[in-house]
């Protein structure tokens, strides 16, 4: 196919502006003990969080970089010329009238406020450290439905945040999960009460601002028994020469019969690197699934992993990825059977284009003493162009007669043939690889809520426009 | 609209296919043509379409005095002209009702929104005519399809498309009787003064129901041979060999 591609980056436009930084607290460059203690005196941390902090940092700093099965890109991030921490000092505010204008501007950009007066029922807005907005509507409160931020969390909240904090992850998971736990600040903390259903979307957005910094967001999630609620999380940062740093933690806790669906588009420039651990423990009859789509990045690493513990847990994984050059999506999922009838589905399907690179990485996990568990798996890989690249590492265990697991696998390319005799009805090249490749996906992007659909078909379009010469 | 295609020479790779082809299809007629294997049918549509493989080293070809072959398949698209393939590929994922809007959409003019009520309408009607199964309007385009069903597809794109000149290759190829005729009543229903249709067949028998005005034969590239129904006719009685002494004879 005589498509050419240009090597240079796709138009993130929506997201590539940044405004002035005006911190009153910065942490300064690089991550040492006495980081930690200028963060917990900002934040008016309590002791045990002081602690738990220093513990991380320590087993960050002992854990080696995973390089002898991750990419060797890893080796670029520099932890030295990193700010950890960076704010306003402000407190985060309950309406968009009192967020600073710079910072009221960007979200009015990416279209929050908007969103959130058409179909939410809360919204966290956090810019660099902290957040800026956050609200919940009045009706969802009132069922006893918390959704604040991790700080307000851990302090307010402590009786039903600390059980569960770093149970999911502990803190040693990996040299990242270590990080986070050190550095941590800003995330979500969201507890919905037995039986109540959500029924409108919890909606957090991510905005990085500044250079040569780390955003190291914390999520805990717990839904009590036959609770349900579904959140969506998005994510953008300016595109800077430097790179940045973004090292989240997602812990998911979904009791008995309840459940749980955690949607993520991601769309961070090119020069971020976004390395996330996310886990979520599901107990008996309940489900916890993870909506996720990779776009943006220059390494993304991330496997969202359920911990099926109760009898006919279910966990699923439905992932969308798109590299481009100068992209490495390194995505997959981690399915823990620890119950009998247990059932989990992986969907994942990568797009790679110019140069860019998909990975795709799953774990499953049966062991011997279960009874009647269930795994699908469903990998499919599309090659744009020429030097495009795909891996797949599957990694399943399972032990025991009783179970039921189908793993299916496979790359294909965008035919010259299936585009000509699109372009002969009329469409043109570009319009036709465009839609290809949303054929390709559209049985995952009907899993998404309608809304991030349309935004995720407009995202992909954009980043087919630059594949076709 | 009428093609017009003078001296026309193309090849694929070092293979030298069409070798001076002359043809000339006024609007409102149809024409027929016929011709050994190999003889370079399918390589005419294809570049008449504007299919990369193929190279074209001398001649022209026009729609109402257009020249085609300095546009891109989709502007030759756009400009009129519609190809049924005699292999119609499979998109999975992208439903039959999406790829038709989007074509139609395509030929809107900028910042024109399709009226998508008219639009079902229209098509549920057309396959109603095609005898297809409504069904077909959510499923993959070609996927998973017959043969038959596949050449159906074509015309039914056909229809709604409204093209102003259609080259219909092979379109008779794995069709039983039944369809054969449903297809043909299609293309019949599509006939008019302002349109022309060009008709690749290997067979006689769809010309008994799509009846061509002029009847071509084409042999190693070129038109060779040009007459009424009745030639088609002598064709699947006699074969090629009495054509291919006369081809001989005058060369």
């Amino acid at each position: 196919m005589s498509t050419t591609f240009s090597a240079d980056d796709i138009d993130r436009s929506k997201g590539d502006f940044y405004f002035p930084e005006r911190n009153k607290f910065d942490a300064g460059y690089g991550l040492t003990e006495r980081t930690i203690d200028y963060i917990c005196d900002v934040k008016n941390d309590p002791d045990w969080v002081r602690d738990f902090r220093k513990r991380a940092l320590k087993v960050f700093q002992d854990k080696p970089m995973p390089t002898h099965w991750a990419t060797k890109d890893l080796e670029n991030i520099r932890f030295d010329d990193i700010r950890y921490y960076l704010s306003d000092g402000q407190k985060p505010k309950r309406s968009w009238d009192d967020v600073p204008d710079d910072v009221k501007k960007t979200f009015e950009r990416l279209g929050i406020p908007e969103q959130e007066r058409k179909f939410l029922a809360g919204v966290e807005a956090q810019y660099d450290s902290e957040a800026a907005y956050s609200n919940i509507q009045k009706a969802v409160s009132d069922q006893g439905v918390i959704f604040v931020n991790s700080s307000e969390g851990l302090k307010e909240h402590e009786e039903i945040f600390r059980p569960w904090f770093g149970k999911v992850i502990p803190t040693g998971d990996n040299k990242f999960s270590a990080l986070n736990s050190a550095a941590f600040s800003g995330g979500s903390f969201i507890y919905v009460p037995k039986g109540v259903k959500v029924k409108h979307p919890l909606q957090a957005y991510f905005r990085i601002n500044s250079e040569n910094f780390g955003q190291f967001e914390r999520t805990l999630i717990i839904v009590d028994e036959g609770a349900e609620v579904m959140y969506m999380e998005g994510c953008t940062a300016p595109k800077f020469e430097t790179s940045t740093l973004h090292s989240a933690v997602v812990e998911l806790v979904a009791m008995k019969g309840a459940k749980l669906q955690y949607v993520t588009v991601q769309n961070w420039s090119s020069n971020v690197f976004n390395l996330v651990t996310k886990r979520g423990i599901a107990h008996e009859e309940a489900e916890v699934k993870w909506i996720d789509c990779n776009i943006g990045s220059r390494l993304t690493m991330k496997y969202p992993g359920v911990i099926m513990k109760g009898r006919k847990a279910r966990g699923e994984v439905i992932s969308i990825a798109l590299a481009n050059s100068g992209q490495h999506q390194d995505t997959g999922a981690k399915m823990i059977h620890a119950a009998d009838e247990t059932t989990s589905n992986i969907v994942s399907k990568s797009i790679s284009i110019g140069e860019g690179r998909s990975t795709y990485r799953g774990q499953v996990h049966i062991p011997r003493h279960l009874k009647n568990c269930k795994n699908n798996t469903e990998c499919d890989a599309l090659l744009i162009n020429s030097h495009s690249r795909t891996d797949t590492y599957p990694a399943i265990t399972v032990r025991g007669n009783q179970h039921a697991t189908q793993h299916e696998a496979s790359v294909s390319q965008v035919s010259a043939e299936q585009i000509f005799y699109m372009q002969q009805r009329g469409l043109s090249e570009g319009q036709a690889m465009s839609l290809s490749v949303n054929g390709f996906i559209n049985d995952l992007v009907r899993a998404f809520p309608m809304e991030y659909s349309v935004e995720l078909k407009r995202l992909i379009d954009l980043e087919m426009e630059g594949s076709v010469g | 609209m009428s093609l017009d295609i003078r001296n026309l020479h193309a090849r694929i790779g070092e293979r030298e296919i069409l070798q001076g082809l002359t043809l000339d299809v006024p609007a409102g007629e149809v024409h027929a043509i016929m011709g050994p294997n190999g003889s370079g049918k399918s390589t005419l549509a294809k570049v008449l379409a504007g299919h990369e493989d193929y190279e074209v080293t001398e001649g022209t070809a026009t729609l109402d005095g257009k020249d085609i072959l300095a546009m891109e398949a989709d502007e030759r698209s756009r400009a009129g002209l519609f190809l049924a393939f005699q292999y119609p590929i499979e998109i999975p994922g992208v439903s039959n009702a999406n790829f038709l809007r989007a074509a139609l959409q395509a030929r809107q003019p900028e910042g024109v929104e399709l009226d998508a009520v008219a639009f079902y309408h229209r098509m549920y009607a057309k396959m109603d005519l095609l005898e297809m199964n409504r069904q077909f309007t959510s499923r993959a385009v070609n996927e998973g399809f017959s043969g038959g069903e596949k050449k159906r597809n074509e015309i039914l794109q056909l229809m709604m498309l409204e093209p102003k000149f259609a080259v219909l290759d092979e379109t008779d190829s794995g069709l039983d009787i039944d369809a054969l005729k449903v297809v043909a009543q299609g293309v019949n229903a599509m006939r008019s003064p302002e349109r022309g249709f060009l008709v690749i067949t290997h067979y006689q028998r769809l010309l008994d129901y799509i009846q061509p005005d002029v009847v071509h034969v084409l042999m190693g590239g070129r038109i060779v041979k040009t007459g009424g129904p009745e030639l088609a006719l002598k064709l699947e009685a006699q074969g090629y060999d009495w054509l291919k002494d006369e081809v001989l004879v005058s060369a």
